[in-house]
């Protein structure tokens, strides 16, 4: 009983703080929501039996990622500013059209859910099981994974340079 | 040793490739080492392949590959070398070689020079392969491929519109011909069922009789290729124009080896043109109608390249009268001595214009004798060649064709005579050319003398010029032996003193003066006929007003057709649905999502069942 | 973890919501890192979704799929702030109507 009862609370700060998160004007304040929102995933993780996930999204996606956002933002320097023209945001010609496209979209998706047969999550899966998983049979996708880091880096790096900004590499 | 015979093409091939790739930025030491060695070592393989060839006798065939194969045609890459192809050869890498040499100084200031050297080796490969050919449509794409190159090296110094249209000209013209000969090869593919040159006259003999419909058709079409390459009558009008090139090209392309292709075409499809007694008079007669008119007019040009271009096609119409008479060993060997003297004489001018500020007139040169001898004694020796005084190169080769063509059962006698008067006119015009260029009073001064890879090119060209009618040319397993020759001494004397009668008239016109023609050439007739030699016997006119105006005219006139109504509607529907597209292309990354997002929404709906 | 276990749906459920709400932050943020921010947003909710999934069949494969999107969003968030500086520097501002330069 104890779990159900965290499990909706955590899906409801998830929620929530994602919603808070998306609504902000400062970046700042809407990485702290959105960090606080990937915390509240972690603890459904750890509920529907999957502790090293919920590690690693701790570590890796609060952690690491909020990081690099957190870094790029000091950098920019916005401060205080934040965008007069988001306050547009209210106008209806902006919001209708994406509220009643996500709205149908939403009921797309649970009529798929409601199609399937109801079903309950299963006992712990434990960091070892993963681990055998992974280099095992997702061996090579371990490898395209690496791959994709790297190009990642070399991208960041690439774009990272100040000489762009002169149209030298356009 | 003959096995060595693909070689000959591939290095001018490599060198050219070489050239190309390397778009300019080779040192110009490099680029002249490679585009003059490679033709040189084409030359000594030549000499080697030679050798061997007269040794064994026998002529060879090499099969490289088979080209492709559509039903039961199925052309080779194959080489055939027999006593015609080796004559060829020789003078092609022989000649090629010294003019290469030759156009590593005169080009030397010219920027494009790769570029240059380029088209020229890529010119001699294409050449080689005309020759060499086993069948006539590998044949064909030698000649194709000289066309090309020859419209690229007419066009050279591109910078100036005037030389791009001359260059077009030589092709347009040259293509009508080329035409002719296509037809000619299908219609001897279709009745025959092969173009391979041996097994085709074979089959040719026992299927054909002599003076049958076919084969004659056959040969006149190929004459029709053989005229329009050759710049015979009435396709000649291009040559001339082609002297916008560069001179050493004029030298090698127009005069010494592309120019004879078509006589090379004949003499290697002879087995075909001698069921064909029809096509081999109209070979003579455009051949003497070719020489006598091109004669006239080249006495009347001021021109120096102009000059030595209606001297080319006068003496290719000498080559076709001896073809059309059935003289073809001598026709070849006309051929060869052409080539050599011929070369010589554009060497000789590209040296007079190259050391004389581009100059092309000849009456603003003048008492050049002493100041650039190297020039006055090629010029001395190549015009004693081409108006055949009496031991020299071209005198053997051209008595060689009069005397055949006296023979000639018939027409004989009146080709000869024609023969003659073109004699008479050669000696004059080529002498009035040396007399007005390298003696009289100095008009203009050199600014330099040839150098060393000018003036040995220059020297060896003489000497071949002079000896060359000694050679003994291996044909005679080639051709079917002509009859024993009984030329009456009055004959043979009115034949050797014709030159040199011109010769003599030209000395009284142009140099001391004793004979005056100032009265009739002042003469409302000679003034008229000046105008209209000079004009080439207003050829270009006439196919201007007949073929170039009308066309013209007719393109004018359906410019609004309704074919073109159909496919610019197509464009304008295009170019709607292009401006209607257009407008969904906001550069909004949200207009984007939305869409993505809409399409999502569309797609599950489709599985889900529910639209 | 033993007792009563979570009914998959509403995980699933959670996973949908999570989705739509990145994704209206997508079709409405005009600000390049909040359009960041949003899809990342979606990354997570596809992960909750997969590990739900795996849970539910007692597998791990669903963990190991989860790994991968951490790579591709790390992969994805380094590019994309490259990007969000190179915009920053070029047209002096985030908001993404600026960039427009496609515009047919």
């Amino acid at each position: 009983m104890l779990e159900l009862i965290l499990f909706y609370m955590a899906a409801t700060i998830a929620l929530v703080s994602t919603i808070l998160a998306l609504t902000r004007v400062n970046a700042t304040h809407a990485l702290i929501y959105l960090i606080l929102s990937l915390l509240a995933v972690a603890v459904i993780f750890y509920l529907i039996g999957a502790p090293f996930a919920a590690v690693l999204e701790v570590v890796i996606y609060a952690g690491a990622i909020m990081v690099l956002f957190v870094f790029v933002i000091m950098m920019l320097n916005l401060g205080e500013k934040g965008d007069r023209r988001e306050k547009k945001l209210l106008k209806p010609q902006v919001w209708v059209t994406p509220v009643i496209l996500a709205l149908i979209l939403l009921v797309e998706l649970v009529l798929v859910l409601s199609q399937s047969a109801p079903a309950e999550t299963q006992g712990l899966i434990s960091s070892k099981q993963v681990g055998m998983t992974l280099y095992g049979p997702y061996v090579l996708a371990v490898e395209i994974a690496s791959m994709l880091l790297m190009a990642g880096l070399v991208g960041a790096y690439h774009l990272g340079r100040r000489y762009l900004e002169e149209g030298g590499g356009s | 040793m003959l096995k060595l015979l693909p070689l000959i093409p591939l290095f001018p091939l490599v060198s050219s490739v070489l050239l190309m790739v390397t778009t300019g930025k080779m040192p110009k030491r490099l680029v002249a080492i490679l585009g003059a060695g490679s033709v040189g070592l084409s030359a000594l393989t030549t000499l080697l392949v030679g050798l061997a060839f007269m040794e064994s006798g026998q002529p060879h065939h090499q099969v490289l590959w088979t080209w492709m194969q559509v039903g039961t045609f199925s052309p080779d890459i194959a080489f055939y070398l027999d006593g015609l192809t080796l004559v060829m050869m020789s003078v092609i890498t022989g000649v090629g070689f010294l003019i290469h040499l030759f156009s590593t100084e005169f080009m030397e200031e010219d920027v494009s020079y790769s570029r240059y050297f380029a088209y020229l080796n890529m010119f001699v490969f294409a050449m080689l392969i005309l020759v060499m050919a086993d069948n006539l449509l590998l044949l064909y794409l030698g000649w194709e491929g000289v066309g090309v190159c020859s419209y690229l090296l007419v066009g050279f110094w591109y910078q100036n519109p005037d030389n791009g249209l001359a260059a077009r000209k030589a092709f347009v013209v040259t293509r009508v011909g080329d035409t002719a000969m296509a037809l000619g090869l299908f219609l001897l593919f279709t009745e025959l069922g092969t173009l391979d040159i041996q097994p085709m006259a074979a089959a040719a003999n026992s299927q054909w009789q002599v003076g049958d419909t076919l084969p004659v058709l056959a040969c006149l079409l190929l004459l029709g290729g053989a005229v329009g390459k050759s710049a015979q009558l009435p396709l000649h009008t291009w040559l001339p124009d082609a002297m916008a090139g560069p001179t050493p090209v004029s030298a090698l392309i127009h005069a010494a080896t592309m120019v004879t292709a078509g006589v090379y075409l004949i003499a290697r499809t002879h087995e075909l043109f001698l069921l064909a007694p029809p096509a081999m008079l109209a070979v003579a007669l455009v051949g003497l109608i070719t020489s006598l008119m091109a004669a006239f007019t080249a006495l009347v040009q001021h021109d120096i390249k102009r000059i030595l271009a209606y001297s080319t096609i006068s003496q290719i119409g000498y080559m076709f009268l001896a073809l059309g008479v059935g003289a073809w060993t001598a026709g070849i060997f006309h051929l060869m001595t052409h080539a050599f003297f011929k070369a010589l004489l554009f060497l000789g001018a590209g040296a007079v214009i190259h050391c004389l500020h581009h100059e092309h007139n000849i009456f603003k040169m003048g008492g050049l004798r002493t100041r650039l001898p190297v020039a006055f004694w090629s010029f001395l020796i190549g015009s004693a060649a081409l108006a055949a005084l009496p031991f020299t190169s071209g005198f053997f080769s051209k008595d060689m064709i009069l005397l055949q063509a006296y023979e000639l059962p018939g027409a004989g006698p009146w080709l000869w005579a024609g023969g003659l008067l073109g004699a008479l006119l050669t000696a004059i015009y080529s002498f009035r050319l040396v007399f007005v260029v390298f003696f009289g009073e100095a008009k203009t001064e050199p600014d330099r003398q040839p150098g060393l890879r000018m003036a040995v090119p220059l020297t060896l060209l003489c000497v071949l010029a002079i000896i060359g009618g000694w050679f003994a040319l291996p044909l005679a397993d080639v051709f079917p032996v002509a009859g024993e020759h009984h030329p009456s001494h009055l004959i043979e004397g009115i034949s050797i003193a014709i030159p040199l009668i011109g010769l003599v008239l030209a000395y009284l016109i142009f140099l001391s003066g004793q004979l005056k023609i100032d009265g009739l050439v002042n003469s409302s007739l000679g003034r008229t006929l000046k105008k209209f030699w000079f004009s080439g016997w207003a050829m270009d006119l006439l196919y201007d007003r007949l073929l170039v105006r009308p066309y013209k005219g007719l393109a004018y006139m359906l410019r609004g057709e309704w074919v073109d109504v159909i496919y610019n509607s197509i464009v304008k529907v295009c170019q709607m649905l292009f401006v209607g597209l257009s407008h969904t292309q906001t550069g909004r990354l949200r207009w984007y999502a939305t869409s993505m997002v809409f399409g999502v929404i569309v797609v599950i709906a489709l599985l889900l069942g529910v639209i | 973890m033993d007792g009563v276990s979570i009914p998959l749906d509403h995980v699933l459920l959670l996973s949908a919501l999570l989705f739509i709400c990145g994704l209206l932050g997508l079709m409405m943020r005009r600000n390049v890192i909040f359009i960041l921010i949003s899809l990342e947003v979606m990354l997570n909710s596809s992960a909750v979704a997969f590990v739900a999934a795996g849970a539910r069949w007692g597998q791990a494969d669903g963990q190991v799929i989860f790994m991968l999107i951490l790579a591709v969003a790390a992969a994805e968030v380094a590019v994309g702030l490259g990007l969000v500086i190179q915009i920053q520097r070029r047209f002096k501002s985030l908001d993404m109507d600026d960039a427009d330069r496609l515009r047919g």
